[in-house]
């Protein structure tokens, strides 16, 4: 087990390479560089550069330097934990993004908690009681949440929570809490603050765990092993618990890797659209400014994260389904 | 009994048979091992041997069954002499016009050519029939991809077949789906018969089907063999069925030939273990002799692994010594019947017919 | 040895009767059964499928609304009552209109005619209906001009007001009609997945069969490829690569380009349906019995794998279809996508997403709603696609 997990580590390394050299390249696709787009932020405000500065500027970010130099200038710098600077934060990548990381990351995971959380259940009942109005219900409410993109969701939160509930359906904090220390008043502010995008997130992927769990509840409950555990005699609650549902639940699983690109998609536009400060309102603004190792680390991040994912799921699979050979 | 005479008169003709005329085709020394990847980088760590040195010839208008347990390699011969796969080594002769040519020299072109004269049936009649395509765009099919026959007279040379193998014109727009087994493994027999081959290979062609139907498309097939003057190679896991309508058997075990003799010596007289042990388990009907089943100890070893010296040592149970270490030789004891045991000639072995 | 012989021959003439005999009850046997498969005689496929479909109602619905989508896009510009960028100043952030059916029990679809004022202290525009002043709506009524499918011209509305405005859901703060531009925005948003699904399309189907088929080096090439395309966050890269369009494109070579972005990673899915069907086709026996017959690759993947595979691309590029207008939609919204004069739904969000305005106008918000609404009839329709897609388990 244990070498397993050295191997597929240490099988990321190259994979991070291949990544990287792609995000940087994808993020240089724009024409013209950071230079240029500060050019035509001064121009735009009325002002101008002679071509001395912008060469000045230039020389000094090194986007003189040819594509292949400047992306080993920025990946040399990784196993030190420095991605770059960023040119409009005048900071390091990590300073700039290290907090915003963090409330992606828990934003993402509250959301995997969510759907897991109401999906089980939700799948359980609809398999043992398939076709019923329950069920139903269940799987026509779950193509609506495939259906409605979590943008939309979150427009309708906000002017539904602001103007019918009339509480701020948007930020991380009340306006007086947002520079207060942290205390027992603030958390709960945050809480407060937080279920929302939470649910938001997590509302299409419910809908698909929902399905998943029915069909693969449905097949176990189908299967020989428990039809011999009832007559056994033993309660149907044990039947279903100790046997049908763990069963049940390993595509669960094999799906959790996928789930979470979507949660980082999902954080993005969540964030962007109900003002939290994810890594979404930072990655657009750097992608129009072309702030190149700010996007660039960002985009790399989420896909590391991807690739972490996929290892923590394969891992969990592997844990649950003793029948997985670590090969 | 009289064609099964007529084999053995040839063999007694000796080895200048076997580019004369009569042969209409000569597999030599055959083998095909399939290669097992694994791991990332997709290394080689073993072969499955399929098939392991088979020779033998057939001759023109018989049947040579060929027996064995499922997995023994039979498919893979057979897909080997089609040239589906490309055979590990060995060479397979094949009379066009008295000219012994090596399937496996030929290029694209020729071998299209050549597989106007070899077709297959396939076990399974719901596999070998493309259940979007119509009886006639199936049958047709070889007609068409050969430029034989097209538009109205594709048609009528479908019907022709069709009314061969026992079915009718009506059937002609109809799918897959609205036949029979037995009816399909017609459609299936009549698509090999489309482009007129010397000889047909027939992949287990009734073990898919109703014991019932099975007798019905065996007829069938002798039938077709009477009237066109066919060449068989008929391939089962089931002796009964073998037997029925073979002139020579050969048995399989573990990918090589045990034992090969025309079908009542075989029956009569087996001079393999392994072929006394298939046949004490044969449901034939045998009024007089009270058989006992001989249940074969051990399991059927890994053909990626398989035992040393007589393959079959491991389940044998006149086994010595010697078999464990030395490859017995594939030898002719008497005329027309070869065998590879190192005990074949002092083995008295019980058939099904005494 | 004679009498032996003689003994192989009865029984074998005893068990050829007997499997003659057999043989005949056999044949009645299956007359019978095919007397009651009758129904299943010469049918195709397609019959197979559309017969199954039919009966799953909600996927009917879904694929009802699908086509009544496309029919109104297809004619937008003669059911729109106004051109996409008519502005009427004087009706800015006009909010939905209420439209009334019967003035004095006889059917008479008006409105009301609108007092405008300002509000003294937010200084917004106030919009009081007048009950004594009804506005008839006109049917087939002279409007602005514009050219039906892009080629007639024509000046004929579906609907319309001789004076005063008809706006079913609202203006925006240039005043122009959310109602005209929701369904101008469907010609794009609407196209664009189409597209997208077409251009996935290819881009999958030969990759994917090819994959498939072939195996080998070329199933490894296309493998790694998927798998590195795939390690990226959808979102994020098409975040990435929209924001690298340049400022100066035509509106036409923007638009070509995001179906191309859409689909760079759209294909991948579809790839590996396809792999896996090629996949399992492939060890047929009815493709080696081809094989065998003569048939060359080209055959085989166009007279059978391709046949074979077309109900499964129907359904998965139906399926498709919704992650495509999502997508499209979330990029323009987040304004990385399709940029005005092209205007999509996602476009026409963009005005929403500056939260005070949103507050303030939440019928903004509307284009949204048919976001939902396509990506839900698609969804449904899809669905029921792919139940009844494989009428034959191959
Ligand atoms: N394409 C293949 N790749 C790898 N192994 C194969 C392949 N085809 C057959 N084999 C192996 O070769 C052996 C013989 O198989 P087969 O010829 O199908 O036997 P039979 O037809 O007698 O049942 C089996 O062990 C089978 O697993
Ligand atoms: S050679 Fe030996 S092991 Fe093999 S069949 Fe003959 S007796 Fe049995
Ligand atoms: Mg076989």
């Amino acid at each position: 087990m244990l070498s397993y997990i050295v191997k597929r580590v240490l099988g990321m390394i190259p994979a991070i390479l291949i990544i990287s050299f792609i995000t940087f390249v994808v993020i240089q696709l724009p024409p013209g560089d950071f230079v240029t787009s500060v050019q035509a932020q001064v121009a735009a405000s009325g002002g101008g550069m002679d071509a001395a500065t912008v060469e000045a500027l230039r020389a000094r970010y090194g986007l003189d330097q040819p594509m292949i130099v400047q992306y080993w200038r920025w990946i040399r710098g990784f196993p030190k934990g420095d991605f770059g600077f960023s040119l409009e934060w005048n900071a390091p990548v990590w300073d700039v993004i290290a907090e915003r990381m963090g409330w992606t990351l828990l934003l993402s995971g509250l959301a995997l908690v969510f759907m897991w959380v109401v999906s089980i259940p939700i799948g359980i009942y609809s398999a043992r009681n398939q076709y019923s109005l329950g069920d139903n219900l269940f799987s026509f409410l779950g193509f609506l949440g495939l259906s409605i993109p979590d943008f939309m969701l979150a427009l309708i939160w906000l002017v539904f929570g602001t103007l019918v509930l009339g509480i701020p359906a948007y930020g991380l904090f009340s306006p007086e809490m947002v520079d207060a220390p942290w205390s027992m008043a603030k958390f709960l502010d945050l809480l407060k603050h937080l279920w929302a995008p939470v649910v938001i997130m997590g509302v299409i992927g419910t809908a698909e765990l929902i399905r998943i769990m029915r069909g693969s509840m449905l097949e176990v409950l189908n299967q020989q092993y428990i039809t011999t555990a009832r007559a056994k005699g033993l309660p149907e609650r044990t039947v279903i618990n100790k046997y049908a549902v763990r069963m049940a639940i390993n595509p669960l699983i094999s799906v959790l890797g996928m789930q979470v690109p979507k949660m980082i998609s999902s954080s993005i536009i969540v964030g962007l659209v109900l003002s939290i400060p994810t890594i979404g309102p930072v990655f657009l603004r750097s992608l129009i400014s072309q702030d190149m190792y700010l996007a660039g680390s960002i985009l790399l991040f989420t896909s590391v994260l991807l690739l972490i994912s996929n290892l923590l799921a394969d891992l969990a699979l592997a844990w649950v389904d003793p029948r997985i050979r670590y090969e | 009994m009289c064609v099964a005479c007529c084999i053995i008169d040839d063999h007694e003709k000796g080895e200048t048979r076997m580019t004369g005329d009569n042969t209409i085709l000569e597999v030599k020394n055959l083998t095909k091992h399939f290669p097992i990847y694994r791991g990332f980088l997709r290394r080689i760590v073993g072969n499955v041997q399929a098939l392991n040195d088979v020779s033998f010839s057939v001759a023109k208008n018989e049947t040579l069954g060929i027996v064995g347990e499922s997995g023994c390699g039979k498919t893979t011969l057979i897909r080997v002499m089609m040239r589906a796969y490309e055979p590990t080594s060995g060479e397979m002769l094949f009379n066009q016009n008295g000219e012994m040519i090596n399937i496996y020299s030929l290029n694209k072109r020729e071998l299209k050519e050549l597989r106007r004269h070899m077709q297959i049936i396939f076990q399974d009649p719901l596999s070998s029939l493309n259940p979007r395509k119509t009886v006639l765009e199936i049958i047709g099919e070889p007609l068409l991809i050969h430029g034989v026959a097209r538009g109205q007279e594709l048609k009528s040379r479908v019907s022709e077949l069709l009314d061969m193998v026992g079915l009718s014109v009506k059937h002609l727009e109809r799918y897959p789906n609205a036949f029979s087994g037995g009816q399909r493994q017609r459609i299936a027999i009549a698509r090999a018969l489309a482009l007129q081959p010397q000889i047909v290979l027939c992949d287990e062609p009734v073990s898919a089907l109703d014991v019932s139907i099975q007798a019905q498309i065996v007829n069938l097939l002798q039938d077709l063999q009477k009237e066109l003057g066919l060449t068989y190679l008929f391939i089962s896991h089931d002796l009964s069925v073998v037997e029925h309508i073979s002139n020579r058997v050969a048995v399989m075990y573990l990918g090589s030939f045990v034992e090969l003799a025309p079908s009542a010596e075989l029956y009569r007289n087996p001079k393999h273990p392994y072929t006394e042990a298939l046949l004490s388990a044969t449901p034939i009907i045998d009024p007089d002799a009270r058989r006992k089943r001989i249940i074969l100890p051990g399991e059927l070893p890994d053909p990626s692994n398989p035992p040393s010296g007589c393959k079959f040592h491991t389940r044998c149970n006149y086994a010595e010594e010697v078999c464990r270490t030395t490859v017995p030789a594939w030898e002719e004891v008497s005329p027309g019947h070869w065998t590879s045991c190192h005990l074949a000639k002092t083995l008295s072995l019980r058939g099904v017919l005494k | 040895m004679m009498s032996g012989m003689k003994h192989y021959k009865e029984t074998a003439d005893y068990i050829n009767k007997m499997y003659n005999r057999q043989s005949q009850l056999d044949e009645s046997l299956a007359d019978q059964m095919r007397e009651s498969e009758k129904i299943a005689d010469a049918t195709s496929q397609w019959r197979l499928m559309w017969r199954k479909f039919k009966r799953n109602r909600i996927a009917v619905v879904g694929g009802i609304v699908v086509l009544l989508f496309y029919l109104v896009a297809l004619f937008g510009d003669f059911i729109a009552p106004y051109t996409l960028e008519q502005r009427m100043t004087r009706y800015s952030y006009l909010p939905p209109q209420r439209v009334y059916f019967f003035a004095g029990g006889r059917f008479q679809p008006h409105v009301y005619a609108l007092e405008t004022g300002r509000d003294p202290i937010t200084l917004q525009r106030t919009y009081v209906p007048n009950p004594d002043k009804r506005i008839p709506i006109r049917f087939f009524v002279e409007g602005a001009p514009y050219k039906l499918f892009g080629l007639i011209p024509a000046r004929r509305h579906l609907f319309g007001v001789e004076e005063g405005i008809i706006s079913l859901f609202g203006t925006d703060g240039q005043g122009r009609d959310m109602f005209s531009r929701i369904i101008k925005g469907s010609q794009i948003s609407l196209t664009i997945g189409l597209v997208g699904v077409a251009l996935s399309l290819l881009i999958g189907a030969v990759l994917g069969v090819a994959s498939g088929y072939y195996g080998g080096w070329v199933d490894n090439v296309v493998q790694r490829l998927i798998e590195i395309v795939r390690s990226f966050p959808p979102i994020p890269l098409w975040m990435a690569l929209t924001a690298a369009l340049p400022q100066h494109w035509s509106p036409l070579l923007i638009y070509f380009t995001i179906t191309v972005i859409l689909s760079l990673i759209g294909w991948t899915w579809l790839a590996r349906q396809l792999r896996g069907k090629v996949l399992a086709l492939r060890e047929e026996d009815f493709i080696m019995a081809a094989r065998l017959a003569g048939a060359s690759d080209r055959w085989i993947i166009f007279k059978h794998l391709i046949p074979a595979t077309f109900s499964h691309i129907i359904v998965i590029s139906t399926l498709s279809m919704p992650s495509m207008i999502l997508a499209e939609s979330s990029l323009s919204f987040l304004g990385l996508g399709l940029r005005p004069p092209l205007t999509s739904w996602g476009v026409l969000l963009q005005q929403a997403q500056n939260t005070q305005v949103l507050l303030l106008y939440p019928w903004l918000m509307l284009p949204g709603v048919f976001v939902a609404l396509s990506i839900l009839a698609f969804n449904f329709m899809g669905d029921g696609l792919r139940d009844a897609a494989d009428p034959y388990t191959v």
